[in-house]
């Protein structure tokens, strides 16, 4: 495929890591955010292939992983009324909740549906007027454009049947809260380049100058995280700490203004809570007050539950890159993607998933 | 959910008001919001988040930066010929 083939081209990729090897020094820690980086490095062997200089820890960008608990029991909870048709992206429905998981409700009889797009679940509310369709409205900057879109197209229909369970986080607030964590380990930053394509990386420009590490706008492809990772090296071998960007065919500066402007008019900044992490400050967004009448906690009034975690899972750490997956004594074991304990076994983002999946 | 593959765009319509398009992916093709990519025409590429183009690509950035990791290596490769070429003089 055009676009992609070029960027896995294995006679580049190995070109790319002879370049780290002649550049690289002496030790670095590297933090790729994007959960969907993590499944690519794994699933290409790059981890493996990296000079033992570089140490790659896995960062919190994985949507489902860190959407807390408790919108999850929320989720359960509004799932479960015979009113109501549940959409959501697929990924989420195995995701544990502190009883059960969305497939589970549905397994009950609940209605619970996964549609591709958000406009699907508009789409849903239309044909169904006697119905009330919810959609689960998670994930980072990269599915916000999206998700607002559905609130718009809801709004301009005027239909009174739909709403959105809004749990989005951003990933800036997420990078400044573990590079000013005392125990941080990570030194240069593989930003998350879909979420750039998005938002843009100028708000990393003062996040790499106050904290004086390297943040690069990576990709996807084997080769796009060979780039990234050997302009990281570059950076940090010479003493430089910028905003760079690696990503430069699908990213700009600026970023998507269109998309960043519908998510400003119907989302605003909130504090919130990430799965594992615990609440981080305006991490997150959740609907602007002219659109309040979409929001689905308010329209089925659920109340805060007490969520219940398992004991045994370590995701936070995980999500933190303060541990491994082999770290866990559950992985592998009472914890596997056909029975997962916590989100990183479930997502085709968690790291804990891709250490299974590719057997590492 | 942050995956994104780049489709190319074969069909552009209007569709609730919203600007949409058909996108192909390798000869799979899907119904997509180009809402947020106006600039974008038939025969561009754009990548695919949940149903919305969120980027179109730019071919010159693609070509420049697989030029320039080639060049980068080359140019290394020289640069290392030529001191050990130094050496043996």
């Amino acid at each position: 495929m055009k676009y992609v083939s070029e960027f896995r081209d294995p006679v580049l990729v190995e070109r790319g890591l002879e370049g780290i090897r002649r550049t690289i020094t002496r030790p670095w820690v590297l933090m790729e955010i994007c959960g969907g980086q993590t499944h690519a490095i794994v699933r290409s062997g790059l981890d493996q292939l990296l000079p033992p200089e570089i140490e790659l820890v896995h960062g919190p960008g994985c949507p489902v992983c860190v959407t807390p608990l408790e919108q999850i029991d929320k989720a359960l909870a509004i799932a479960s009324r015979p009113e109501v048709i549940f959409t959501s992206y697929g990924d989420m429905l195995r995701v544990p909740g502190s009883g059960k998981d969305l497939f589970g409700v549905r397994a009950a009889g609940g209605d619970v549906r996964v549609v591709y797009s958000p406009l699907d679940a508009v789409r849903l509310a239309e044909d169904h007027p006697d119905r009330q369709v919810v959609f689960f409205a998670i994930g980072f900057e990269t599915t916000a454009p999206a998700n607002a879109m559905s609130v718009l197209q809801a709004h301009a229909k005027g239909l009174k049947n739909f709403s959105v369970l809004v749990s989005h986080v951003r990933v800036p607030p997420a990078i400044r809260a573990i590079l000013g964590s005392p125990t941080n380990r990570v030194q240069g930053f593989l930003a998350a380049g879909h979420v750039c394509a998005v938002m843009g990386y100028w708000e990393y420009l003062s996040i790499a100058e106050s904290f004086r590490t390297p943040v690069v706008v990576t990709g996807f492809e084997p080769l796009d995280i060979v780039q990234g990772i050997l302009a990281t090296v570059r950076q940090l071998e010479k003493g430089r700490h910028f905003a760079e960007n690696a990503y430069s065919r699908v990213v700009t500066e600026e970023g998507n203004r269109p998309a960043q402007g519908i998510i400003q008019r119907v989302f605003k900044e909130i504090d919130r809570k990430w799965r594992g992490i615990g609440t981080i400050p305006m991490s997150g967004w959740g609907l602007a007050d002219e659109f309040e009448a979409f929001d689905a906690e308010r329209r089925f009034q659920v109340e805060d539950i007490a969520p219940n975690e398992s004991p045994l899972c370590i995701a936070g750490q995980i999500l933190q890159g303060m541990k491994r997956p082999h770290d866990c004594s559950a992985f592998g074991g009472a914890c596997t993607p056909e029975h997962p304990l916590g989100a990183t076994m479930v997502s085709s983002e968690g790291a804990c998933a891709a250490y299974y999946r590719y057997g590492q | 959910m942050c995956l994104g593959v780049p489709g190319k765009i074969v069909e552009i319509y209007q569709a609730d008001g919203l600007r949409m398009g058909r996108v192909d992916f390798g000869g799979v093709q899907r119904e997509a919001c180009l809402e947020y990519v106006p600039e974008a025409q038939l025969g561009d590429y754009t990548v695919i988040h949940v149903g919305f183009a969120i980027s179109r690509l730019s071919e010159e950035e693609a070509l420049t930066s697989l030029e320039i990791l080639r060049e980068i290596v080359n140019l290394e490769e020289e640069t290392r010929t030529d001191v050990r070429g130094g050496e043996l003089a």
